[in-house]
Order: C-alpha cells, then structure tokens, then sequence
C-alpha cells in the first residue's frame, strides 16, 4: 500500500546540512497497522511526513497505493493527500470550528456540500463517541476529546491510509489505550492501512502487527512485533524495548544472585536469561518439565509475561541448580522448544 | 466660562464628529482592504510560509517599513499631487482620506501579519496535509483563526487614524482636532478645545471597548 524507496532527506541546519533520512525503504502492506519507532531525533517524524509529501524528500521516491506521489504535480498531489489522512500529536484542531466544524474542513476543502457533509459527519461523530460534544469548541474539551476529533477530521475523506505522527504522545496512559483502541477499531472497520510513528514501545505492542525501528536516519531492524520483542538484534531496538521488558537484570537482582551462589562449584548452577514467545511456556508447562526431566532445581528470580495480540510472549531469567550435564540438557530442552536461551555471565 | 457653546458652536461640534467619523470610518474600511490582503501576503511569502519568497517578501517589506517611517504631516502634503489626481481636489474631508488610508494600509498590514504569525504552524500543515490549497489555506485556516487579532489590529488602526485624523486640518479635511486647533487655539477658546479633547476620548474609548468585546466574542481560545 506504501512504498519508500531508497529515501534521503537532507535539511539546511546552522552548522551545516543534516541528513535526517539516510536511505530508508519500506513496505506498508494493505490493511496493516505498522509501527515506526526511534528515539526524538532518529527521523520518523521526517520519515511520515514523507508518506504524504509534507517533507518532501531529497530523492527517492514515495508511492502510495501503487501511485508515484513524488512525481505528481501539485493539484494531482492535493488530490491524492485527501487519500491519506493524519492525526498528529499536538491535535491541531482550529480553535476557531466546533468539533462539528473541524470534522467538516476536510470535506468543504475538497468541495462536498452542507447536506453531504452532515450525511458524513454525524457517524463519524458517533464513532469517536462525541455526538454530544459537536458545538463545543476545541477549548472546551479534553486531550483525549481533541485526539479523537483528530481521528474523526482525519477519517472524513473516506482515506485509505491513517498517518498517526505520535499521536498519543501527549496523552496520559489511560488515554493512550484509548486512543489505540480507536485507532485498532477503525483499522479493522475500515481495513485502513495504518503507520504510527511514536517513540513508546507500549505503543507498538498494544496495535502494531510489523515494526521497523529507526535510527539516526536509517532502519536498523524491521519484522513482526512478536519477533522483535523477542529477538531484538539492533541495540537501539533492546534500549527501546527496556521500557516494557527489561533487558537485562538490575544490579540489586545480581548482587543477591551473586550471594546465593557464594561457594557452589562452578557447573552447578547457572543463570538463564529466556524469552519466549507462543504458547511454549505459558501452556506447555516448559519450564515444570526441566524440573521433572532433569532433576534440576528452577526458580524465577526476575521477569515479566505479557501479551502482544493475544500471543503471550515474556522474559524471565531462571536460576538453575543441578549437576552439569543435567543443566546442559536443560539448556538444550528449553532450545529445542523454540525459546531464545542466554547465559547470563556476569553473576 | 461654557457660554460659547450655543446653537451654532454645538452645529460646528456636530459637524466635526461626523467628519471625523466619514475620515476615519472610510480610511479605516479601505486601509483594511489593502492592509489585510497585504499582511496576508507578507506572511505567506515570509521564511516558512507556504509561498516562502525572500526577495518578494523583503521589496514588500521595505515598502510597507518606507510608508510607516514616513511622519504623517510629510506624507499628507507629499502626496498631494496623487490625492489631487484621486479626489480632483487637494483640500477638503475626501482629500484628507487619501493620506490618511495611505498611512494606515501598511501599519494594518504588519498588525496582520502579526496575528497571522500567531496561529500555530500545525494548523497549516494539517490542512496541507488534507490536500488544501494555498487560497483554502488563507480563507479556510489563516484568517478565521487570525480573526481576534485581525479585529484587535483594526482596533488599534482605527484609533491611531483618529490621532492622524487631527493632522488633517492642515489640508482642510475638517473634523474634531481641526475645530480644537481653529477655535481653541487661534481664537483662544480653551474651553472649546478641552471639549474638543473630552469628544475625543469618549470616541475612542467607544472604539476600543467594541473592539475589545468583538474580540473577546471571536476568540474560542
């Protein structure tokens, strides 16, 4: 549905031109919600305004829906921007218009009259759960209202793309799930192709089914989310993810390790760092059976499980006592089904 | 003291309001006219404006910062060939119109673009991004947002041209500050001129307090 291809974005700065897109190629397959996340700075703000030429970038092209938009000429373009629409992270509702009239601007720009209008907005209303609110001005109501105005506006031309430039961002948590929530609704409704960019991992593990993760102008890791929150390759990608699985065991949790393991020979025992995710330790009593199988003794010293889609998936780190080679075909079970083992050596 | 103010001298005091009123009402109206349109070009040319121009932007800005360092009592009588060429005549209420809209467009203008600077750069980009262009732009999201501080500017326009307005005297354009300078002054009339004043001050308070309750009726913010 979108295609960057081979993208450079280069801005005059004051110590000479920064190079906020460096390269980027992606593909937002139809009826997906795809998740774009970086660090402020890392360029995915640049990188959505790209996808509907708000940036216009340096070279490289931009297709949308199988059209060249970095070819278009402006009317052509006008055009096809009312095919994509966007919600951004400051609202950007007009204080002057009700909520009723903010959701009407994008039809009256591109010429529909009062009855179509009204025919169009009423539902939208309804869907965003703000029919009540339509002759309040934007003043006049929440950030969680206003974002959800943002939607409606954003939904009126009938798009076939949601562009959401960290549209949560200034919202409280509650509000977030919210939000995505809406936003999840209207891509399954509507079979909308969605892009958020947002710098909160939460984010992309509530809706996004793909990630890509931007970095300093460039993706450094890309795929499914399940994959990524268990397999990150890119260290950016696990500091992000730090946020909602920790990545490596706090100091506390290591110093306690270290004085329980005081005086046992080496080969006794070991710390496992795993991650998981599917149905292998939640419901296949994986981690009971290391302790059937192999005779050792297991406990959970730090970790968490969750939820991405209705797939659990979860980091735990295991300390494990036993004799050496049982601990080698503990090791071993767990690989075999399928989970990412570490040994944690710094104990 | 007050025994001056019979039938003919209330007459002259009648007289002059209106001109004062047909002065600055009409400059105040045309100078809006080429005022906003200017303001509006002027920050759309301006550096991250949507038609940003620089060499545009800094020829019209030079002009509009030319005709507002000018001294109004210089423009008045240095534009009085082209006042003549207008109105057919140099002297009279409809000549002072001349200079007077001519001293207000550009402040108008800069006031304009003030306000227009005000309303936050996000507004236009979404309704870029909706596919809007740059006439929908101006009409649909610049000035119905600027409107509060479009009225404030038309406000302060209209009460600096009544200050001008005294100014025009000089060329016979009638009006209040003309019957304080004529009578108060040359025929030592001090009481007429205080009342000259006092007329003043209640007129632009009027101004202003409309102004400022038009504004605070457009303002959602």
């Amino acid at each position: 549905m979108i295609r960057l291809e081979n993208i450079y974005q280069t801005y005059p700065g004051p110590s000479g031109p920064v190079q906020a897109l460096r390269g980027i190629d992606l593909h937002v397959p139809q009826g997906q919600v795809f998740g774009v996340i970086g660090r402020s700075g890392a360029g995915k703000s640049s990188l959505v305004r790209t996808i509907n030429l708000l940036n216009r970038p340096t070279s490289g092209r931009v297709l949308v829906a199988g059209q060249d938009l970095t070819a278009m000429p402006d009317a052509e373009l006008r055009q096809a921007r009312q095919g994509i629409g966007m919600v951004f992270q400051h609202f950007n509702l007009l204080a002057s218009r009700t909520v009723y009239d903010n959701v009407a601007l994008p039809l009256e720009l591109s010429g529909m009259d009062a009855a179509g209008i009204r025919a169009r907005v009423m539902p939208l209303l309804d869907l965003v759960g703000l029919a009540a609110l339509r002759d309040r001005y934007p003043a006049q109501i929440s950030g969680g209202q206003k974002q959800r105005v943002g939607i409606a506006r954003a939904l009126a031309n009938r798009p076939k793309v949601l562009l959401s430039d960290e549209a949560t961002s200034a919202l409280d948590p509650e509000t977030t799930r919210a939000i995505l929530a809406l936003l999840q609704q209207v891509n399954r409704e509507f079979g909308l192709t969605v892009v958020l960019i947002t710098h909160q991992m939460q984010v992309i593990k509530q809706i996004a089914q793909q990630v890509a993760v931007i970095d300093a102008g460039r993706i450094v890791e890309q795929g499914a989310v399940l994959d990524v929150f268990t397999r990150p390759q890119h260290a950016t990608t696990r500091s992000l993810l730090d946020e909602v699985t920790p990545q490596a065991l706090p100091e506390s949790v290591l110093a306690r390790l270290r004085a329980q393991l005081n005086g046992r020979a080496a080969g006794e025992a070991c710390v496992l760092r795993i991650a998981f995710a599917g149905d292998a330790v939640a419901d296949q009593s994986l981690l009971s059976d290391l302790v059937r199988r192999f005779g050792v003794d297991l406990s959970v010293i730090h970790g968490q499980m969750d939820e991405i889609q209705g797939q659990p998936y979860g980091a735990l780190a295991l300390l494990l006592r036993g004799s050496p080679s049982s601990l080698g075909d503990a090791v071993a079970h767990l690989r075999n089904a399928g989970v990412s083992v570490q040994e944690v050596s710094d104990v | 003291m007050f025994d001056v103010f019979t039938g003919p001298m209330l007459e002259l005091f009648a007289t002059s309001l209106w001109e004062t009123l047909v002065m600055v009402g009409i400059s105040g109206a045309i100078a809006s006219l080429l005022g906003v349109p200017l303001g509006v070009y002027l920050h759309l040319t301006a550096a991250g404006g949507v038609l940003q121009n620089r060499p545009v932007n800094g020829v019209v800005g030079f002009a509009v910062n030319a005709v507002r360092s000018t001294p109004f009592i210089i423009l008045l009588v240095a534009i009085i060939p082209f006042t003549r060429l207008l109105t057919g005549s140099s002297i009279g209420t409809a000549a002072a119109i001349v200079p007077l809209t001519i001293a207000a467009a550009p402040f108008m203008a800069r006031l304009v673009e003030t306000a227009l600077r005000e309303v936050d750069r996000g507004l236009v980009e979404a309704a870029q991004a909706m596919g809007a262009s740059t006439r929908q732009i101006v009409w649909k999201v610049l000035l119905p947002e600027a409107r509060p501080g479009i009225v404030a500017g038309i406000t302060i326009t209209l009460v600096s041209l009544t200050g001008y307005s005294a100014m025009a005297g000089a060329i016979g354009g009638g009006g209040l500050g003309d019957l304080g300078i004529r009578y108060g002054y040359q025929r030592f009339l001090p009481e007429v001129m205080l009342a000259v004043v006092v007329v003043l001050i209640v007129f632009v308070q009027v101004l202003q307090g409309a102004g400022d309750w038009l504004v605070k009726r457009l303002s959602h913010k």
